[in-house]
């Protein structure tokens, strides 16, 4: 076979036709319900918000109990950041204070984090009537919504926050 | 008799003492001026040292530095409040590294309730949302995916925000421009598994969540997940070290750090973002009027002269290397200029290889120091054309009220003893 002929057959050989090789697959399916302790997500449409209700009411002594060490009282800051005031300071020229009041867009972000990550001990320990609850307590305290104010899975998306048309997305990115 | 020809005669390249940067290029490691360092002789004889007579040590499981080297360590500053420990950020000692890849040991933390704990075996990865088959991946399965290695860097978008302070801080390199480090990542594509899991055409964005104990959580764009984003188990040849992730995390390839999710235990793909407190009430940039920037992915180009930096002293005029990294979220980075007299005049520093997109570059430049006061700068263009501002231009575009992504033009200062110190100039 002349050197040619030897390459043309290498190349029949490499293009055969054979089965098609096994694309690799190793994740294992697993129903929804069985996710449901880790879907924590809550977007701004509050879709994924849980039964339960509270009021700034109720959520005072949760404050007290679970936040307060670190956020201060009325949640005026402590050692860790201020969760009210600071409205207007987002105004050219000025030195901001951001807070959930001033700077947070929505506050079905309030509830996803405060459910996620705190109290910073021992996170994911609050009932949702809880969660529901300390919110509306910051929330009030923003002057945002009213002391007897419930908050639930319907109302809380609903809240207007004050800087809810702060954001504008970064020109720069790729495309 | 073995000689070597060396140029007799200096070029210099911009004022104040900066040499061609063929003194690199061309191999020539003295040329006319720079010769005239003057360099104090031997004047001991040389010792014969005790290591030099008796066997040294024997064989370790797992190196460790010199134990002279002790002083090579991250820096973080004390926790505002001893009792939220975790929260915070340590910082990779520039100035005492070379090259670009960071030992993994000195990459620079970031986390939001500490660095957990996580057994390997009992870690999961799941994908659910819209798609046709929610999964869930054991370590072990996800070690059985073909997998890919990239050099890149992580740099966390508050890096340098020092910067934006009225008046120059002065503190080192590390509490300024540290929150930067670079690895090979070694992992999986992510588009591998989404397409195993099957996207639904109406996915826009993935929701990628840790497992750490603040459920730390952000949004990428999906575009960006099927593109370069890996699922990474090794950091320089290694499993990924606590702090920075073990025993999965995101790698998204020159994006802000905060999206490089850590303890990677979720995804899930969704119409639109969720509005997480990090993509929200942080990580989102405040500009002179009341608006503030949000989603603001890329890392745009950057660079830092590492060495002369802050805590160093020259002891004499004379021959200096100024070094210093350079990186680009949006590619590769073309050109770094280098000055020593404040950007009045600027000479291009030798890029050394490997040049990569979305990984830091070494630069070197030479320097005579004449024993005047200088001001050293360095001044990166990336492969989009994009040049780092100076501080003055970063300032009139947004501000100086926007904490994340400063990325201006940074000064040191040599005074007339040889002291380094961070000015703005």
């Amino acid at each position: 076979m002349s050197m040619l002929e030897r390459l043309a057959a290498g190349m029949v050989m490499l293009l055969a036709p054979c089965a098609l090789a096994q694309v690799p697959k190793f994740g294992q399916e697993i129903a929804p319900a069985d996710i449901a302790a880790w879907d924590i997500s809550i977007g701004p449409d509050g879709l994924a918000l849980p039964p339960g209700r509270g009021t700034a009411k109720d959520g005072e002594a949760v404050f007290a109990a679970k936040c307060q060490a670190c956020h201060g009282e009325k949640a005026n800051g402590g050692p860790n950041d201020p969760l009210v005031g600071g409205m207007g300071t987002l105004a050219p020229g000025k030195t901001p204070v951001k807070t959930v009041g001033s700077y947070w867009p929505y506050a079905t972000t309030l509830f996803d984090y405060i459910r996620r990550a705190m109290p910073f001990q021992e996170s994911k320990s609050l009932t949702s009537d809880e969660i529901y609850a300390v919110s509306a307590y910051i929330l009030n305290l923003n002057g945002i919504v009213g002391t007897d104010e419930v908050l639930d899975a319907q109302s809380l998306p609903k809240v207007r926050m004050p800087n809810r048309e702060g954001f504008i997305v970064f020109p720069r990115n790729p495309q | 008799m073995l000689s070597r020809t060396r140029s007799e005669q200096a070029e210099f390249a911009s004022g104040n003492g900066v040499v061609s940067r063929r003194v690199f290029l061309e191999g020539a490691l003295t040329a006319g001026a720079v010769a005239a360092s003057t360099t104090s002789a031997t004047t001991e004889p040389l010792a014969v040292q005790p290591w030099m007579q008796v066997p040294g040590a024997g064989f370790t499981g797992y190196g460790q530095p010199s134990r002279f080297e002790d002083k090579t360590v991250r820096v973080s500053p004390p926790p505002p409040n001893p009792a939220t420990q975790g929260v915070g950020a340590s910082r990779t000692p520039l100035h005492l590294l070379d090259g670009i890849i960071t030992p993994s040991g000195l990459h620079f933390e970031r986390s939001h309730s500490g660095v957990p704990d996580i057994n390997p075996e009992l870690h999961r990865l799941v994908i659910h949302g819209l798609v046709r088959r929610p999964l869930v991946f054991t370590l072990d399965a996800l070690h059985r995916y073909p997998m890919q290695s990239r050099i890149a860097f992580i740099e966390c978008a508050g890096n340098s925000q020092l910067l934006n302070a009225p008046q120059p801080q002065l503190v080192g390199i590390a509490a300024l421009h540290g929150l930067i480090g670079c690895s090979e990542w070694t992992g999986v594509r992510l588009s591998m598994l989404l397409d195993e899991a099957g996207v639904d055409p109406s996915a826009r964005w993935v929701v990628a969540e840790g497992a750490d104990a603040a459920s730390m959580s952000r949004s990428i764009p999906l575009a960006k997940a099927m593109d370069d984003t890996l699922v990474c188990l090794y950091q320089n040849g290694e499993r990924v070290r606590p702090s920075n992730g073990y025993p999965v995390r995101l790698l998204v390839p020159g994006f802000e750090g905060n999206m490089n999710v850590k303890w990677l235990r979720r995804l899930k793909l969704t119409t639109a973002p969720v509005m997480t407190k990090d993509e929200t009430s942080k990580y989102t940039i405040l500009l002179k009027d009341e608006k503030a920037w949000q989603f603001v992915f890329p890392m745009e180009v950057k660079s830092v002269i590492t060495r002369p930096a802050p805590a160093m002293t020259l002891k004499q005029p004379g021959f200096y290397e100024i070094s210093g990294l350079a990186w680009s979220g949006n590619g590769s980075i073309r050109q770094v200029d280098v000055s020593a007299d404040g950007g009045v005049s600027w000479a291009p520093a030798a890029l050394q290889a490997p040049i990569l997109p979305r990984a830091p570059v070494r630069f070197r430049a030479a320097w005579q120091w004449n024993g005047a006061p200088a001001i050293l700068q360095s001044r990166a263009t990336d492969d989009t054309g994009m040049m780092q501002p100076t501080r003055t231009q970063f300032a009139a575009e947004r501000g100086l009220r926007g904490v994340y992504h400063y990325n201006a033009i940074a000064s040191w200062r040599i005074d007339e003893k040889g002291e380094v110190s961070n000015v703005y100039a």
